[in-house]
């Protein structure tokens, strides 16, 4: 976040204050589940919820009160574009940025695919998420597996924020707020558990944000996102391409 | 039960394991600072902050794992301490109350205001105790339902000149009503899903709230809301015979309306409280704590679970509403402001910290909360009347420490740091319930 002064070159300085950042957000992801998740294991059905706000608020805080509560801000780093067309005077333009943002989602989006659906890690993880008990009866080394899995989360997580940083330009302490419900309201619309589904329920949370935003009015974005949230709870509770979820006792 | 001491060679090894990965944590956040300024940024070390951070977590490790070396075989056990808790509860509950009543009429201003707000935050605990600790269903939301009563009695008394009695039912109704909207779409989530979205709920309205300006005032909010009357009577010094003084003859003072507001807060709070003490007596509350535990034997046993969650969102919402109604006549102000995320997380922690479920733990959970927050800010004062100089300030830190209070009392004592969860109804003699413990064959 804070790295890559000193440095002219602005892709090495990027690359590196990526790699410092995630590697700092890694160590954070795997704090978290060591101390506030794994010891609720087991503890009843509230406790690792209360805990996870908890820990939501500390590093929140933590943030304020280290980094102070104002907006810091970036100058633009990846400046430019290119013209895709051009009708009646109006130019549509797209800037390196929104370029950059893309083809890393998508490089970001095949990479996660593959590690879940393909490696012994991502059949790991989707097993504990159906069974954990059964799980480790099988031989998975559970913890290591969850462990790994906050890590992961805590990487993509960076990214997400770095790409935010450089196209909005500026960050608060406050800013995982909102996104963090906006991703949830993703995933539960495109249905939990499905990758395609996240995808598509981003993608689809994004729109609906845009076009609200120009046809209707830009104070109330986030009350649009969080309607669909609970307009989809209501009427589609498994998302769009998630599968019923079936409770065994 | 002891644990086995370990080789001071493997202990020094893990607690400096442990300050390395504070280390790791802690360099970039505490180790560096970015400030904007008027110049552009400007990039602040505090390495000896990062240095002493780092030391505190290696000597914290080392004294944690030689603590559970020495930690005597016979310490109470934390289900003891419950027991005990429970038993002294009897007496200290109704001290608690006799204190509340007799305090306006030995302290000064100050001591009422802070008892106001304490006592406003026992009754939206006891609010939120209903749902989150009668029936378990995580409402991050809650502050949504405050502000619905504060701005209910903001609006209806500013705009109609309804009075606070008559309007304090409707914002409670209103909250209710609010309760059950929010209730349907949330009816079949578990809990995870239950929090976010009631997370996004109280978002929401606070979105509106700010950005509805012809109805709300927006940012601004409603100011110039009247002040609550003793069957009619003002508290002012205007001298009009419908007034306070003027009927009893006494002369006028401000601590009297503020002594006057102390004790419509305790009688809200005391009757939140005397609601939920029969209510759990009820079948309701009956379902309520089953449903708490296991919801698909509550089913199984058919009970409605549509009404059962319905009535604890709307009953703790209804309570939140009284409390916003409050809340708008102590203040004669309500702005957006007031109710932030920051503050739903705060009952939630008073909840939680009292043991979900226990109202004498809420009660004490209140008072040391808001109440140590109020005496940091007196540390403060003192400190700087003293002419120490210190931009140390506590109070930046409250929501910080709340946050690993919440952590800490879910890994420590999940059932927190009073209750011992003893069932209102019980055939024969009172055990402890919890699904868990069934589940480990000792229910």
């Amino acid at each position: 976040m804070l790295a890559g002064f000193g440095i002219t070159s602005v892709p090495l300085a990027l690359a590196i204050a990526l790699i410092a950042s995630c590697a700092i957000a890694a160590l954070y992801g795997w704090t978290v589940e060591r101390v506030a998740y794994r010891p609720l294991r087991g503890s009843f059905r509230l406790a690792p919820l209360i805990s996870a706000i908890g820990m939501s608020i500390v590093l929140q805080n933590f943030v304020q009160v280290s980094q102070g509560a104002r907006d810091l801000n970036l100058q633009p780093m990846i400046p430019g574009g290119f013209e895709v067309m051009r009708e009646n005077g109006f130019i549509v333009q797209l800037s390196w940025m929104q370029v950059v943002i893309t083809v890393v989602t998508l490089a970001l989006l095949t990479l996660f695919t593959w590690l879940v659906t393909r490696t012994p890690l991502g059949r790991a993880m989707r097993a504990c998420e159906q069974d954990l008990k059964m799980a480790g009866l099988l031989g998975i080394d559970t913890n290591r597996t969850i462990s790994l899995t906050f890590v992961i989360g805590a990487i993509l997580a960076t990214v997400a924020g770095m790409l935010f940083l450089l196209y909005y330009g500026s960050i608060n302490f406050f800013i995982g707020f909102s996104a963090g419900v906006k991703a949830f309201t993703a995933a539960v619309l495109g249905g939990i558990g499905s990758l395609p589904g996240a995808v598509l329920g981003g993608l689809a949370i994004g729109l609906i944000e845009s076009f609200w935003s120009g046809y209707a009015s830009v104070p109330y974005k986030n009350v649009a996102a969080f309607s669909v949230l609970v307009i989809v709870l209501i009427f589609m509770p498994s998302g769009l391409l998630g599968r019923a979820d079936i409770e065994k006792v | 039960m002891s644990a086995r001491p370990l080789p001071p060679a493997a202990m020094l090894r893990d607690a400096g394991l442990s300050a390395l990965v504070a280390l790791g944590l802690f360099v970039v956040l505490i180790g560096l600072k970015l400030t904007p300024t008027d110049a552009g940024m400007v990039l602040e070390q505090r390495w000896r902050a990062l240095a002493i951070v780092v030391a505190t977590v290696f000597v914290g490790r080392l004294l944690m794992l030689q603590w559970r070396v020495w930690r005597p075989a016979s310490a109470p056990t934390p289900r003891v301490l419950a027991e005990a808790l429970q038993r002294s509860g009897r007496w200290v509950a109704p001290l608690l109350l006799v204190v509340a009543v007799v305090l306006p009429l030995f302290s000064g201003r100050y001591v009422i205001d802070v008892g106001i707000l304490v006592l406003t935050y026992v009754m939206l605990g006891w609010g939120l105790n209903i749902v989150v600790g009668l029936a378990g269903l995580l409402d991050l939301g809650y502050v949504a339902f405050y502000a619905v009563g504060a701005y209910s009695y903001a609006l209806f008394s500013t705009t109609f000149h309804f009075g606070f009695w008559v309007t304090l039912p409707v914002a409670g109704l209103l909250a209710a009503c609010w309760g059950v909207i929010l209730g349907f779409p949330v009816l079949r989530l578990r809990g995870d899903y239950l929090a976010i979205v009631t997370l996004a709920f109280g978002e929401i309205i606070r979105v509106v709230l700010i950005n509805w300006t012809s109805f709300t005032g927006g940012p601004n909010g409603v100011s110039d809301i009247p002040r609550p009357t003793l069957f009619g009577l003002k508290f002012n010094g205007s001298g009009d015979p419908d007034t306070f003084a003027v009927f009893f003859g006494v002369d006028y003072s401000i601590t009297q309306r503020i002594m006057f507001l102390y004790y419509v807060i305790l009688g809200l709070a005391l009757l939140t409280n005397w609601v939920s003490l029969r209510l759990r007596r009820l079948p309701l509350g009956r379902a309520w704590e089953a449903l708490r535990e296991d919801e698909i034997a509550c089913r199984a046993l058919g009970i409605d679970v549509t009404v059962t969650k319905l009535t604890a969102f709307a009953i703790g919402a209804t309570f939140g509403g009284f409390a916003g109604a409050f809340f708008a006549t102590r203040q004669g102000f309500v702005s957006p402001e007031s109710f932030t995320f920051t503050e739903s997380a705060l009952v939630l922690a008073i909840v939680v910290l009292g043991g979900l479920g226990s109202q004498l733990g809420v009660a004490l959970a209140a008072l040391v909360m808001i109440g140590g927050t109020e005496a940091l800010r007196f540390v403060n004062d003192l400190l700087s009347s003293l002419g120490i100089q210190s931009d140390f300030d506590f109070t930046q830190y409250r929501m910080l420490v709340f946050g690993i209070a919440l952590v800490v009392v879910m890994v420590m004592r999940p059932r927190g740091l009073v209750s011992g969860r003893v069932p209102s109804v019980a055939l024969g003699q009172r055990t402890e319930i919890a699904a868990e413990l069934v589940a480990q064959g000792r229910g």
